[in-house]
């Protein structure tokens, strides 16, 4: 098709009469070199193995994972050792319960802290910082100027403050992380904005008369995907490490529930106790997972910015 | 003669710039990309703009087309303002004035398909538009503009120059607008793709009954398709009046230097000419020469020039230039 010459009338009748052709847009060739890239593509692989055992792995569970075994409670370091035969697959922790259940539950939560933190990050700092650059002018300068306030506060001070205060609660843990995964995406995605506004495509639409949210819509915003998804990939582990952070400090996510970094904490712990698969199956965990994104994140990097490699 | 379509009266545009590292309280310093420049444009005419690179062509567009603030002055369209227009009203008003650009790859936004760019202003300006409807005038104008109907889903990087640039035709014709607006179209082109998409707007211009605007630093190309011209320089037209008079007997000494300048496609007779050549550059627009701003590069430059900014002179058969010693 692409070889037409001028003169091949025929070809140029019969080329008209054939189907339209599909395009292929730039997330297609993304795809296809995302896909060549073997690191990120074991890395999704991984990824979506972790998710699957998180969300099925308690069907493979023989015991609840709140469900406290008395008889191994204290014992655990000889008669809680990790093994197949008595459906402790990963052993018991120090109270008698069951490692796998209670790894299903924390790789669970874990993802899922990450993945909120990133999504409230995606939609509210894409948009804002899209707007925030679009307007530009004073508009830009004072909302900015927010963003630098907030991310001037010690975080992690407020975090605890509001857990303190609030109550240790999940919910309480969603909304903190929510409140600051967004500051850093908005700063980028104003930046990008800034670049993709003075583009001549963006003005054939002022030309045209596209009202300016549409514009944001439908001309910044799509443009912007890729850098986000980027950086939103690389936030995930970023959260998941915060969390971690938070709940090794004992205010992160609460007993019955769990996280990989509650997990990990409570293991090191017992560290002298003989214990050690209470450290390392989490462990584990924690860092196959943040591999697996750093790969994935690292290979859409690559793959939708085909030129700053 | 009738109404003019488009009055462009003693528009000024004047941007401000920051000096680098300066205090906040420090004054911006103005830069004049355009002052004082009048033109009329009357239906179904063309005007050729020419002038330097930064001699302001580029900027006048953009505040015809309303995407540049204009400083002072005033631009009718049939007769109304578009300064003093509502937002809502200039929005409506834009259907009839549409612009092609000069880069054709970056005039095209990289995530969409050819046919939603076509139809963008169609589905922005008649929102009721069934699909089909919109589908089906997009077809249609693309054939017209010489692309294959059935590439329709494609994206603008899988498209050459030329073939971006007649999307950006497209683009701009199927409102069907009364004014076109060219911003260099074909400088970012191959020759021999040069002269098809020159030919391409010269017969849709005559096929519509357009007005329009054609913007080129290269003469011949200007000539080619233009009715009149307008010589710019450093923001200021120096000489207007129709294509022919102006590029076979210049009257301004600047346009006469850049008649000068196009070379003959004879060696022969290129090297047995006199030529002209322009000392210098173009002075900042920062701070431009008082008087005329051509006199610093001038060959007739004389001491009244400093003084007083040159009037419009006519000096041919609806020829005017800015020089009181033209000739």
């Amino acid at each position: 098709m692409a070889m037409m010459g001028n003169s091949d009338v025929d070809l140029i009748n019969d080329a008209a009469h054939l189907a339209e052709v599909r395009g292929r847009s730039l997330w297609q060739d993304a795809w296809a070199r995302f896909f060549r890239n073997k690191a990120a593509v074991a890395g999704l692989i991984v990824l979506i193995a972790v998710t699957l055992f998180a969300i099925f792995g308690s069907y493979f569970a023989k015991y609840e994972p709140d469900f406290v075994d008395f008889s191994l409670m204290g014992a655990n370091a000889y008669r809680g050792v990790p093994s197949i035969e008595t459906g402790h697959y990963f052993g018991v922790d120090q109270d008698g319960r069951d490692l796998f259940a209670r790894v299903v539950q924390g790789t669970g939560i874990s993802l899922l802290v990450g993945v909120i933190g990133a999504i409230v990050a995606v939609f509210l700092g894409t948009l804002y910082g899209a707007v925030a650059g679009y307007l530009g002018g004073r508009v830009d300068s004072i909302m900015m100027r927010i963003v630098d306030i907030l991310l001037s506060i010690p975080f992690m001070f407020v975090l605890i403050l509001m857990l303190v205060i609030f109550g240790r609660s999940l919910l309480m843990l969603f909304i903190g992380i929510g409140l600051i995964s967004w500051l850093n995406m908005a700063r980028i995605a104003r930046g990008q904005t800034l670049t993709i506004k003075n583009k001549e495509f963006v003005e054939a639409a002022i030309a045209t008369g596209v009202s300016p949210f549409t514009i944001i819509l439908r001309h910044i915003v799509p443009n912007l995907a890729g850098i986000v998804i980027v950086y939103a990939t690389l936030l995930v582990p970023e959260i998941i490490l915060f969390e971690s952070f938070v709940s090794y400090l004992g205010l992160g996510v609460q007993e019955p529930n769990t996280s990989l970094g509650a997990l990990i904490n409570l293991g090191a712990r017992q560290m002298n106790n003989g214990t050690l698969w209470m450290l390392l199956y989490p462990l584990a965990f924690f860092l196959i997972t943040l591999f697996a994104f750093f790969f994935v994140g690292d290979g859409l990097r690559d793959a939708l910015d085909p030129k700053d490699r | 003669m009738s109404d003019p379509l488009l009055s462009v009266r003693d528009l000024s545009v004047v941007f401000d710039v920051r000096p680098q590292g300066a205090w906040p309280w420090t004054p911006s310093r103005k830069l004049h990309a355009v002052s004082g420049l009048s033109i009329d444009l009357q239906a179904g005419e063309t005007l050729g703009l020419v002038g330097e690179s930064g001699s302001g062509k580029s900027t006048l567009a953009r505040a015809i087309i309303g995407t540049v603030p204009t400083t002072s002055g005033d631009i009718l369209y049939q007769g109304k303002s578009l300064i003093s227009m509502s937002p809502q009203e200039r929005r409506r008003h834009r259907r009839d004035v549409q612009m092609v650009f000069q880069d054709p790859l970056a005039a095209l936004n990289p995530r969409m398909t050819v046919g939603d760019i076509i139809a963008e202003p169609l589905v922005t300006h008649e929102p009721g538009t069934s699909r089909a409807e919109v589908k089906r005038r997009v077809g249609e104008l693309m054939e017209r503009v010489g692309l294959l109907p059935n590439l329709i889903n494609r994206y603008p990087h899988e498209f050459s120059g030329g073939q971006c640039q007649r999307i950006g035709i497209a683009r701009a014709l199927i409102l069907n607008p009364k004014l076109l607006v060219c911003d260099e179209p074909v400088s970012a082109l191959d020759v021999s793709v040069q002269a098809q998409v020159v030919n391409l707007l010269k017969e849709i211009q005559s096929d519509m009954g357009l007005s329009m605007i054609f913007i080129a630093h290269d003469l011949s190309v200007v000539k080619h398709i233009s009715d009149r011209i307008v010589v710019m320089y450093l923001g200021r037209p120096m000489e207007v009046g129709p294509a022919k008079a102006v590029t076979r007997t210049p009257t301004h000494p600047y346009t006469q230097a850049l008649i000068s300048s196009v070379p003959i496609p004879d060696p022969k007779a290129e090297r047995a000419r006199a030529r002209p050549v322009l000392e210098g550059d173009l002075p900042s627009p920062l701070s431009p020469p008082s008087g005329c701003v051509f006199r610093t590069r001038c060959p007739k430059a004389q001491d009244v020039c400093a003084k007083a900014r040159p009037v419009m002179e006519k000096s041919g058969q609806g020829q005017w230039a800015a020089c009181p010693f033209h000739g």
